[in-house]
């Protein structure tokens, strides 16, 4: 590979505090040489090649911590090579994926299947998780350290909870050992049982039963309680309320070590988008209240929040043209994450230099991985995006094998131009 | 209070019946008014007209019922549609038919109205995406039964002459009851006062939102009400998942003539059916006759599927 120049570039890299206009170099082996305004282009092999950014804005390749790739036994929903496509063209370059595949990865042979899978097919960083119980039964702990060993980076039940306490306890307790990343979805099964939307006005008009805020608050008062009992490394995957917001700030006040995440439909939608049993807006944590959705957008201002998460859900046609309750939960999101989030810039709900902290060194550091940074010496992984552009998304257009846009219509403001992995150009929108 | 009116984007279009929000007044009152026409009819020895002669009309029951089912019956074969009743529980979703293919096939009989019963909210509205034909929503899950609230409403303009100014409490299961709701946004649509009365557990959060006054006691909550609609108390909600037990319920939701005495005195009763005896509502005071609308409302529902088989059937 020769050598990159990325000149007149506007550098926003929140892992060094840096956001200014200058140029990259990146050397033959993909790595990042050099960066920042200081950087003398005279330095270099006169055979470099030189990329003209004209102003535009140059990240650290997107870290997206949720997002569900098809394989095994969903090809026909998803698989590494359209998933990675609708990556590279959101800008996103490592991806952690869910394991509620069929076969459930919960065991050793399913991630060597996974990583081999991966491996050849994908054309993204990937890090798969397990399930943090068997079958996501939620009764009898995974192989940990073994799993880990083989590459896992966290344990997650995806879209169900370790109900019991004592199993919640002693899992948190063996993880504190081990080392291993616990990733919880925060939701009492029990009390959200038949529900399928946020509990209120629209729940009463649309006849549909209502996921109270209390279910997801519960859990998480009770993982955070269990938490200064067995110090684990913890991570909430999605939240929606208020109220769940109110246990977080109380818990990161006293010094408690975990970490949140946010869905980015939970930041820019809110239930009154569900209209007319749009099932594409059925989603798990689900859609809440508008003051809901303005909190969120708070909290991850105030760092309460620590990372915004695509929850890439892809769904066939036949599994969303259900009656409301039957539909199947989620929407694609991979492609579309950075443009939507970068609405609560232009509508100055947060600075831009949060918006990409959250997309890349907040997941890396949670997940102690080498990303999310354009450090000297780290891996060339580069989002190159225009901030001002306007477009209209279009579920036909996404590189998505299933269109479950839940933002079908919506004219956002900022599009991905080209996107660098390990130097390499994998994206480029013309 | 006023209705609070498209918070969603619910949209009823002319050309189906889904449900009674965001019906306009002016539809409401002309469904009404038709349906009087039929009154007088239905009670005559005559009863057969042609309006619907050579119309198709299929009842599409994904859930058991037997009034609402045989009143939309009768009312297409009293206005001379050839009927055709399916119950769909028995048939296609056994052999996993979705929604939507069963109502391709029907779609593809060419069909002038389909009426649907079922037991999730939103099927209607899904369907009439789907078909060329008129929709009417015969109950779907707990969202909207709109031809019992009309029903409900001509019971009362029947016995009442209005229903603007009217003070109306509904009690029971407010939360699981589709005809709580749709009841709600018609009487307040025609200017009434709603009351709807529950035990905590069966009333849903903010329910206030869609401009009623809720209370859980029986002596408060009908205070001067003009109409005691009373709702059904389904049986697996009895035994101590929502309420104690039956007992309990009774002694403190159940229509007794001591609590209808907090009613205002020339109050009428009214039910959907099927009632609970000695569960929701004394069995004397339900077939009191001169308190007691059960009946009439049977009868007049006929009369209100009949105009709006005539209305949507274009």
């Amino acid at each position: 590979m020769k050598e990159k120049i990325f000149i007149n570039a506007r550098i926003i890299d929140p892992s060094q505090n840096l956001d200014e206009k200058g140029c990259v170099i990146v050397d033959e082996k993909g790595k990042i040489k050099s960066i920042g305004s200081k950087t003398k282009i005279t330095d270099t092999f006169p055979s470099a090649e030189i990329i003209d950014l004209k102003n535009n804005i140059l990240i650290p390749g997107i870290v997206d911590m949720k997002a569900f790739v098809g394989e095994p036994g969903f090809e026909y929903k998803e698989n590494f090579r359209t998933l990675s496509q609708a990556a590279l063209a959101g800008g996103v370059t490592s991806i952690v994926t869910m394991p509620n595949t069929n076969p459930i990865i919960d065991n050793v042979s399913m991630v060597d299947f996974i990583t081999r899978r991966g491996r050849d097919k994908a054309s993204v960083n990937l890090y798969p998780c397990a399930t943090l119980t068997k079958q996501m039964q939620g009764k009898l702990m995974t192989e940990f350290g073994l799993l880990s060993s083989r590459g896992i980076i966290g344990f997650t039940d995806v879209n169900t909870v370790v109900q019991n306490t004592e199993t919640m306890a002693r899992i948190m307790d063996y993880a504190s050992d081990v080392g291993v990343l616990i990733m919880q979805h925060a939701e009492d099964l029990e009390l959200s049982k038949n529900g399928c939307i946020n509990e209120g006005e629209i729940s009463n008009r649309l006849g549909l039963g209502g996921i109270s805020p209390i279910a997801e608050k519960i859990i998480i008062e009770r993982d955070l309680t269990l938490l200064s009992e067995f110090p684990c490394r913890y991570h909430i995957n999605q939240i929606s309320s208020e109220l769940s917001l109110d246990v977080i700030e109380r818990n990161k006040l006293k010094g408690k070590k975990f970490s949140v995440g946010v869905s980015i439909n939970n930041l820019s939608l809110n239930e009154n988008d569900i209209g007319d049993f749009k099932t594409f807006l059925k989603l798990s944590p689900p859609l809440r209240h508008e003051s809901d959705r303005v909190k969120l957008v708070e909290g991850v201002k105030k760092g309460l929040i620590d990372v915004i998460v695509s929850d890439h859900i892809p769904e066939d046609e036949e599994s969303k043209r259900l009656p409301f309750l039957q539909a199947a939960s989620g929407a694609i999101g991979i492609e579309t994450l950075l443009p939507l989030a970068l609405e609560m810039y232009h509508n100055e709900s947060l600075p831009l230099s949060k918006i990409i902290e959250t997309l890349t060194i907040n997941p890396a550091k949670i997940l102690k991985i080498n990303k999310g940074t354009l450090k000297k010496g780290s891996d060339a992984d580069i989002c190159v995006f225009d901030l001002e552009a306007p477009w209209v998304v279009k579920a036909d257009k996404l590189k998505s094998k299933s269109k479950n846009t839940a933002i079908e219509d919506r004219k956002l403001q900022g599009k991905i131009l080209m996107t660098f992995l390990n130097g390499e150009l994998v994206f480029n929108q013309q | 209070m006023a209705v609070i009116k498209n918070t969603s984007a619910i949209k009823n279009s002319p050309k189906h019946l889904l449900g009674i929000q965001n019906l306009s007044i002016q539809e409401a009152k002309k469904i009404l008014n038709e349906a009087k026409t039929f009154i007088k009819l239905n009670r005559s020895k005559s009863k057969k007209l042609d309006i619907l002669r050579g119309k198709t009309q299929i009842n599409l029951f994904f859930e058991p019922s037997t009034r609402t089912q045989s009143s939309f019956d009768l009312a297409g074969k009293r206005l001379g549609a050839d009927v055709m009743t399916m119950n769909v529980i028995n048939s296609a979703q056994k052999k996993g038919e979705t929604l939507i293919d069963t109502a391709m096939t029907l779609n593809a009989m060419h069909p002038d109205l389909i009426v649907i019963r079922h037991q999730d909210s939103g099927a209607p509205n899904l369907l009439s995406q789907k078909v060329n034909c008129a929709v009417i929503n015969a109950g779907d899950g707990r969202r909207e039964h709109p031809t019992q609230a009309l029903l409900d409403a001509l019971t009362i303009i029947n016995r009442k002459g209005k229903i603007e100014g009217l003070k109306i409490a509904i009690c029971g299961d407010i939360l699981h009851s589709r005809v709580a709701r749709s009841n709600i946004y018609l009487m307040n649509m025609l200017g009434a006062e709603v009351n709807v009365i529950a035990p905590k557990t069966l009333m849903p959060k903010s329910i206030e939102r869609l401009g009623v006054k809720s209370f859980t006691n029986m002596k408060k909550g009908l205070d001067s009400c003009d109409i005691v609609m009373m709702l059904r108390l389904q049986n697996e909600r009895m035994q101590g998942s929502f309420i104690p037990s039956k007992r309990e319920y009774y002694e403190y939701f159940g229509l007794t003539q001591e609590k209808l005495k907090y009613a205002s005195k020339d109050a009428l009763i009214m039910h959907p059916g099927p009632m609970n005896r000695g569960v929701e509502i004394d069995t004397k005071l339900a077939d009191d006759i001169n308190v007691s609308l059960v009946k009439e409302q049977v009868e007049l529902g006929v009369a209100v599927r009949m105009a709006c088989l005539k209305i949507y059937c274009k």
